[in-house]
């Protein structure tokens, strides 16, 4: 049978194939639906997210020593915080079959770097494989398992946007019988202690002679004959891309790319006139044999930077000499088109706390999620963004440096607080900070889709979970000044913001409203704009509601009137808050008149 | 149909149902048993900005988005996005545009930028297929706005070598129950512009 399915809805499908007992994951985009595929269709397996990728990663590792076949799914930057165990996870190797989703978001999509993880499983020394489509990523992940086993080592699958996010066809398979195993207490091997470590090192050594072995031998690995004088050395969604614009090209195809098969890669250089290598991102391949002595060029024609498309290879491989014409576009776009970047929802409780931190011409130090949003034009309410957890040490370390007096505020999303916000308010309170840190709790991780977390007291597979209280963390590192206020409540925002900057102690306010989305559509009544009232002044267009628009009239300097688009207003009031002739009204008053 | 392909071009703005569009034509093209792979991105752009499909069908498909210049048909459920996305097309590609336009706040709010009212116009002096549809009165017309969808199916399917009860039945398959008829109802309506658009064809 077949199907359409995602790349990352292929790998949920492999995992059941393959007899995956545990997966575990903390949201990220693009990796996100694999989990979630998980939890709605193959409920057989238990699926759980935890609060930050380390700690996913470690109960993965768990569920392997146990005996289990376990997968950890994460995106690239997630596989930084979990970095600590996957890399001494190298060296212990497996029980049941471990194999680590990693995603990578080339041209970042969703994401603040564009780092190429395949270097991770070269550092790691562990098998790296990468595929090209959905039916590849389905594949490759039931060898994984496989090679897990066989090899006894964790093993990672290494996707990105275009193959997590696009749909192909697949052939459906049969689910593997796997053979039981139990936890066996071996401390040589998972005790890693340095004198254990260090024969464990050698472990890894020897593993990888026997997989440099297995890349050489292996159907991953396959050369594509048709002819040609020139030859391209491709892997992962790139070949894709190459065979679309040179189809009669002789292909050196990688699936397996750590370890690489070199005297397979060097034959096939050695029987044509000129080999280019195509991949995305990073030098990868292309330096690893230029170190082998094999002779091929690749980023000089290609570039190291964001998605490569059919475009870009024909131009390439133009540059390159193997190719003498490029395909391309007679039509011309138009110059100057307005740019339509993400914007806060209609009803989004983040915007009233940006309107009233922009007010305070103070530094404030953000974090990653859809209040990252607020650091875009008009809001222009935040001064940096970095990594999950970093908004509280970056305004610790500000403060440090440039004094209390002004104030230094941090904002950081709920899901994110709990994924590693914790530790920085900890440093907040043992150092003595005066930072104010604003926790904006919409209940849900909002920005990749509304996924559960410890404080939403509901776990990904629908179960009701004790639910974390935020408020009693705070006081519970130390924090004296907890406040709670109502985001849509300008008024009482401002002043609370006011108020916890300007004292001597760290402090953090909660704003108290779930978000719009999720987990069900907020739609209260909508407001709209009295024209008789309104005059032109654009305060409510500098709140950047995408409800709100210019009407075609305009008042007597030639600037539009505003109205509200009754389909999407949450009636979430800010904008008749901020109005200052009062011209934003209940649709219902409408209606009376 | 065997050894036609078709590369689809659906864009619009986050919302707008451009991911449910290439979601019937893909399972269409599966039950014709064609190749098929298509390509969006999620995350950010489901806040309020550009949202694109890439749909490729052809007996085997290798990239899964398409190569600049190559789109045999551009479905736009946005006039302005319509326009940003023209050199997508080829030079002889039909386009689908909806009449809607939605303004972003950053045009409202900034004198920066100006929205382009006449991108339909401009869109027609640049490629001769374009076919306007007024979606949003149509829609309107039958008693949901959000049938401007379906209506600009109804319109794709006059162009592609699938039959009406194939487009149903995948239609029916992915909208809930209780929109099946008002759906199938947008999809004649988008069906019967192509008298409207005779000239292009």
């Amino acid at each position: 049978m077949k199907e359409l399915l995602s790349g990352n809805e292929a790998v949920a499908r492999g995992a059941y194939e393959a007899g995956v007992k545990l997966a575990v994951a903390y949201p990220g985009t693009p990796s996100t639906e694999i989990l979630e595929t998980l939890a709605a269709q193959f409920r057989s397996i238990y699926s759980q997210w935890s609060p930050n990728e380390k700690v996913a990663y470690e109960v993965g590792i768990g569920a392997s020593m146990g005996g289990t076949r376990a997968l950890v799914a994460m995106k690239h930057v997630g596989l930084n915080v979990a970095a600590d165990p996957f890399m001494t996870h190298a060296y212990t190797g497996v029980n049941g079959g471990f194999v680590i989703v990693n995603c990578d978001d080339p041209a970042m999509h969703s994401s603040q770097n564009e780092q190429d993880n395949r270097f991770y499983a070269k550092f790691a020394q562990i098998p790296l494989l990468e595929p090209s489509d959905s039916q590849e990523a389905k594949d490759m992940l039931v060898a994984a398992y496989e090679i897990s086993e066989k090899f006894d080592t964790p093993v990672m699958l290494r996707m990105t946007t275009r193959i997590s996010h696009s749909k192909g066809v697949v052939e459906i398979g049969e689910i593997t019988e796997v053979a039981e195993r139990k936890f066996v207490k071996n401390p040589s091997k998972y005790v890693m202690i340095p004198a254990h470590a260090r024969t464990r090192h050698l472990v890894v050594a020897e593993r990888l002679e026997k997989l440099l072995k297995f890349s050489e031998e292996t159907e991953f690995n396959k050369i594509e004959n048709n002819g040609s004088k020139f030859g391209i050395i491709s892997g992962a969604v790139a070949y894709q891309y190459a065979k679309e614009v040179a189809p009669d090209f002789d292909y050196f195809k990688i699936g397996l790319s750590y370890p690489l098969p070199f005297e397979k890669i060097r034959e096939f250089v050695s029987k044509h006139e000129q080999v280019v290598v195509i991949e995305e991102l990073e030098p990868y391949y292309e330096d690893q044999l230029k170190v082998e002595g094999i002779l091929v060029e690749g980023k000089k024609y290609f570039g190291n930077q964001g998605e490569l498309s059919p475009q870009r290879i024909a131009e390439g491989l133009k540059n390159a000499g193997l190719i003498n014409e490029v395909k391309v576009a007679e039509i011309l776009p138009e110059a100057n088109m307005f740019p339509r970047p993400p914007v806060l929802c209609p009803g989004c409780p983040h915007r009233g706390v940006f309107m009233a931190l922009k007010k305070q011409g103070v530094a404030v130090t953000g974090d990653i999620g859809c209040y990252t949003l607020g650091a875009l034009e008009p809001l222009n309410a935040l001064d940096s963004c970095i990594c999950m957890g970093a908004s509280i040490g970056n305004a610790i370390g500000m403060e440090k440096v440039n004094g209390s007096e002004k104030g230094t505020v941090a904002v950081i999303g709920d899901s994110t607080f709990l994924h590693s916000g914790v530790t920085g308010l900890l440093d907040a309170v043992f150092n003595k900070s005066h930072v104010t840190v604003i926790i904006l709790d919409n209940s849900t991780t909002a920005m990749t889709g509304g996924q559960e977390h410890p404080a939403t007291g509901r776990t990904l597979m629908g179960e009701e979970a004790p639910k974390v209280d935020l408020i009693g963390i705070c006081k519970a590192v130390g924090v004296k000044r907890v406040v709670e206020v109502d985001p849509y409540d300008y008024e009482k925002t401002l002043n609370v913001i006011k108020e916890e900057m300007v004292a001597e102690e760290p402090s953090v306010i909660i704003t108290s409203r779930p978000c719009v989305l999720m987990p069900k559509r907020i739609m209260d009544e909508p407001y709209q704009v009295d024209l008789e009232l309104c005059n032109g002044c654009s305060a409510c267009f500098r709140i950047s509601c995408p409800a709100i628009s210019a009407t075609e009239e305009t008042n007597d300097h030639g600037r539009p009137l505003a109205k509200i688009d009754k389909t999407i207003c949450t009636g979430c009031t800010l904008c008749a808050q901020i109005c200052p002739t009062e011209a934003i009204l209940l649709s219902s008053k409408f209606e009376t008149v | 149909m065997s050894d036609k392909s078709y590369n689809i071009l659906i864009v619009g703005v986050g919302g707008q149902g451009v991911l449910l569009a290439s979601e019937i034509i893909s399972e269409i093209a599966l039950r014709e048993g064609l190749d098929i792979k298509k390509s969006e991105v999620h995350g950010m752009s489901q806040r309020g900005g550009v949202v694109s499909s890439h749909v490729k069908l052809a007996p085997k498909v290798y990239s899964p988005t398409i190569h600049h210049g190559q789109a045999d048909i551009l479905i736009s459920f946005e006039k302005a996005e319509g326009l940003r996305a023209i050199d997508w097309m080829k030079k002889d590609g039909v386009a689908i545009i909806s009449t809607t336009s939605v303004v972003p706040a950053i045009v409202t709010s900034s004198k920066k930028f100006e929205y382009p009212d006449n991108a339909l116009d401009i869109m027609k002096e640049k490629c001769s297929k374009v076919m306007s549809v007024e979606g949003d009165k149509i829609a309107a017309e039958l008693g949901n706005p959000r049938l401007v969808n379906t209506i600009l199916l109804g319109l794709l399917s006059t162009l592609l070598p699938f039959s009406d009860e194939r487009w149903k039945e995948v239609i029916k398959s992915k909208v809930k129950e209780r929109f099946v008829d008002i759906n199938l109802k947008a999809f004649e309506a988008g069906k019967a512009l192509k008298a409207d658009n005779i000239s292009v064809q």
